[in-house]
């Protein structure tokens, strides 16, 4: 008898015991317990919400969400979407969870890069190499982010005003006003060429799949780089000479006081941008880091022996073992630097926080702000979670 | 014999190796030069890595002002001015430290913030020593939590009373961050167990705490805590804000400690579990005597881990303006005559708090290489 599950004792059930009424129980216990706990908060949470209906009511507090239909008059120095003082606090807090989602995004792109490199670098037989990022990676994960975030905001603000702007390559400007450089007018040819970039990396993408089935029918290599220039570069560039290549640059000049034209990225944002990268780049490095060492070096010893370069060692064979690894720590850094983007309100970004932070001083409502403030990074946190889950089981797909 | 011991003339020094391959030598080829890309990026590296030591020494010690003339309580910071950046200027630093350090506390009763701040290291050495790992641990607490609060309030032994609301600078940070802690953690420990438990309703309860807490940023809940919590209490019944956001930062901190100690609880092998069931223990016995003994020893690393995140993370009381150390840096330089320095007076602050994570990480380090010395090879 091998399986166990095939001797009949095994399949017995317990019999069912009846519930006594007695301390003995053990389920009887359990069910008193709970209702003691159950009991004892809901007691607090009655308490305190009686206590703040009581003070809304004493304090001629409204409650509701009906603010947010109201004109806002707070304005807003950076937008992605058109946005006037005049427009409702709905708007103002879109205006909040865009500006909240652009530093996020792009800050997890670059933590991600930086963070990688510097935990790469940190394994470096190189020993400067590697001294350095483990310097870097010591000193930034032992200081304060606010901290980091308040030092690089002092930098943008102790660069010279717009009239002594640096200009480090013709057209760029930097001073205490932010960044201005040149920007392309845009124009419909431009976003096409742009949906024709993505349509070429999904067609090579495509192509790469289908050269890789081949090659396991008949073993022959397949050249997808001439494909893939096509794809990814021919194509967009096709389409906008097709469409007529328009190609106007609006360059910054100084006017006065300030700048026109061009693209800004103000001193807020750029502070902000930098402090996250650099703080959670330190510890997707040590992610990385942790990753490759867990590869046992039979891999690599393995992967040389077979005559692959180190480059394609850490390709093909190390980084697929070391990404199972790597992917649920790398899950909780992206969600702290979304959830740390909240900072922002110190340095006078206005994200979500600092905009629901306004509209509860005007409003005076704090139950409702605060409550818009905890929804947002709550779904935030969710779907970031949820996309890295899904990814991270199909990783995990790979392992037969 | 085989040839070798035939060519060899008895009774000569064996050979040493060749002096490329051994020593300072060997080691540069193998560490910094060893090809043509390793040696140019050692080379670029070498001369960005001397230029940057360079420049910095220039910055902070050759240039720099130490200390500038005042008069008629004013500083006279023209001469840092006329550095324009090219040196720093620590004047700032002597002249602001006891305000940066101490806050508004009375002046002439510096020394008692002072001794609090070394209590609290010397609390933290006590703590971090194996040997102090038992019930002795408690009344040690207690007693110099307590000769703190003495100490910063004063009231009694001929100590003049200072009200809280002068209370500042280090301090500060240092009581959010233990404070926190000592309560933090029995509240995560309840929680992870709460949320090991069969029984369902405490268990969805402590799920909903930790999954509600770690999903919103610590700011949302200091706000709560400085504009929504006078709205909770009674008319009446008011909670200074030093109070209101330490609770803030020991929910926040429960949440996560929580999760590292349920991370212990889960590695333990359930054998552990079984076996004191079947020595007929009762659940509490079962938990204090077998389970969280083992449990937390396997999570200490960890946990000093989480320990460093929360003392960085009170600096983000100065977004509800609570005069922590960051926020009396921050004030230090409101002042005209000081206005942009900040640079100096942020490298002053990052050192106090890089000493204190620094050592914290060493410490976690050298612990999990102890505690895991049985499973190495």
């Amino acid at each position: 008898m091998s399986d166990a599950t095939a001797d009949p004792r095994f399949r017995r059930k317990p019999p069912k015991r009846p519930l006594r009424l007695s301390w003995a129980d053990e389920r009887i216990r359990g069910i008193f317990w709970q209702i003691i706990v159950v009991g004892i908060v809901g007691t607090i949470v009655w308490w305190l919400w009686s206590n703040t209906a009581h003070n809304l009511e004493v304090r001629r507090i409204a409650t509701g969400f009906g603010f947010l239909h109201r004109e806002a008059g707070l304005p807003i120095a950076e937008s992605l979407i058109s946005y006037e003082p005049t427009d409702t606090y709905l708007r103002a807090l879109t205006v909040g969870v865009l500006n909240t989602l652009k530093v996020a995004v792009i800050g997890i792109v670059l933590a991600t890069i930086i963070g990688t490199a510097i935990g790469i670098a940190r394994l470096s037989r190189n020993f400067l190499v590697a001294k350095i990022a483990g310097f870097y990676v010591e000193v930034i994960r032992d200081l304060p982010l606010l901290l980091q975030l308040l030092f690089w905001y002092t930098i943008m603000q102790s660069l010279p005003g717009p009239r002594q702007a640096m200009q480090p390559v013709d057209g760029v400007f930097l001073s205490n006003r932010g960044f201005k450089v040149p920007a392309l007018v845009w124009e419909n040819a431009h976003t096409a060429a742009a949906l024709a970039f993505v349509a070429g990396i999904v067609l090579t993408w495509l192509y790469a799949r289908a050269a890789r089935a081949k090659r396991m029918i008949d073993g022959q290599p397949r050249k997808v780089w001439p494909a893939a220039v096509a794809l990814v570069l021919g194509l967009p560039i096709l389409t906008w000479q097709v469409m007529g290549a328009p190609w106007e640059i609006d360059w910054p000049a100084l006017r006065g006081f300030n700048f026109r034209g061009g693209l800004t990225v103000s001193p807020e944002f750029f502070a902000l941008l930098v402090g996250l990268v650099t703080y959670t780049a330190a510890f997707i490095a040590e992610v990385v880091r942790a990753g490759i060492l867990s590869v046992s070096l039979g891999q690599w010893e393995a992967a040389q022996a077979l005559g692959l370069r180190s480059g394609s060692v850490l390709r093909l064979i190390v980084m697929p073992q070391a990404l199972r690894v790597i992917i649920p720590p790398m899950t909780s850094n992206y969600l702290n630097l979304t959830k740390n983007s909240s900072l922002a309100v110190a340095i006078g970004y206005q994200d979500i926080v600092s905009i629901a932070n306004t509209t509860l001083n005007q409003t005076g409502q704090a139950i409702e702000g605060i409550a818009i403030i905890m929804l947002v990074y709550l779904t935030i946190s969710l779907s970031i979670s949820l996309f890295m889950n899904w990814y991270n089981a199909r990783i995990a797909l790979v392992e037969r | 014999m085989s040839d070798i011991t035939v060519n060899t003339p008895i009774g000569s020094e064996p050979r040493s190796a060749p002096i490329t391959a051994v020593g300072p030598i060997a080691w540069l080829r193998a560490n910094l030069f060893s090809g043509w890309l390793s040696t140019a990026v050692t080379l670029v590296i070498g001369y960005v890595l001397v230029r940057a030591v360079m420049g910095f020494v220039d910055w902070a010690f050759v240039n720099a002002i130490w200390s500038v003339p005042v008069t008629n309580g004013v500083a006279q910071t023209q001469a840092c001015r006329e550095l324009h950046g090219s040196g720093a200027c620590w004047a700032v630093v002597t002249e602001k430290h006891r305000f940066m350090l101490f806050g508004t506390y009375p002046y002439e009763q510096h020394w008692r913030p002072a001794l609090v701040c070394i209590l609290f290291v010397a609390l933290y050495i006590v703590s971090s020593l194996r040997r102090f790992w038992n019930w002795r641990l408690i009344p040690i607490w207690t007693v110099t939590l307590t000769a703190i609060g003495v100490l910063m309030w004063g009231g009694i032994f001929g100590l003049p009373y200072v009200p809280q609301e002068r209370w500042g600078g280090l301090p500060i940070t240092l009581i959010l961050a233990t404070f926190g802690l000592a309560f933090a953690f029995p509240l995560s420990v309840l929680v992870a167990l709460g949320r090991r438990s069969s029984l369902p309703a405490i268990k969805v309860l402590c799920v909903l705490y930790v999954e509600l807490i770690r999903g919103v940023p610590l700011i949302s809940l200091l706000f709560m805590a400085s504009v929504m919590f006078p709205l909770f209490l009674p008319e009446g019944m008011n909670i200074d804000k030093l109070l209101r956001a330490q609770i803030a930062i020991i929910l926040f901190a429960g949440a996560y400690l929580a999760e590292v100690v349920r991370a212990g609880l889960q590695a333990l092998p359930k054998g552990q579990y079984e076996a004191a069931d079947a020595m007929g223990l009762s659940y509490w016995q079962k938990t204090g005597f077998i389970i969280l003994p083992q449990a937390l020893r396997l999570v200490i690393p960890p946990l000093v881990n989480t320990f460093i995140g929360f003392f960085k993370d009170t600096s983000l009381v100065l977004i509800i303006g609570i005069f922590d150390l960051l926020t009396a840096g921050k004030t230090a330089i409101v002042e005209p005559s000081w206005q942009g320095f900040g640079v100096e007076v942020y490298v002053f602050v990052g050192l106090i708090y890089l000493v204190f994570c620094f050592a914290m990480s060493k410490y976690s380090q050298g612990l999990e290489a102890e505690l895991n010395r049985h499973r190495r090879r």
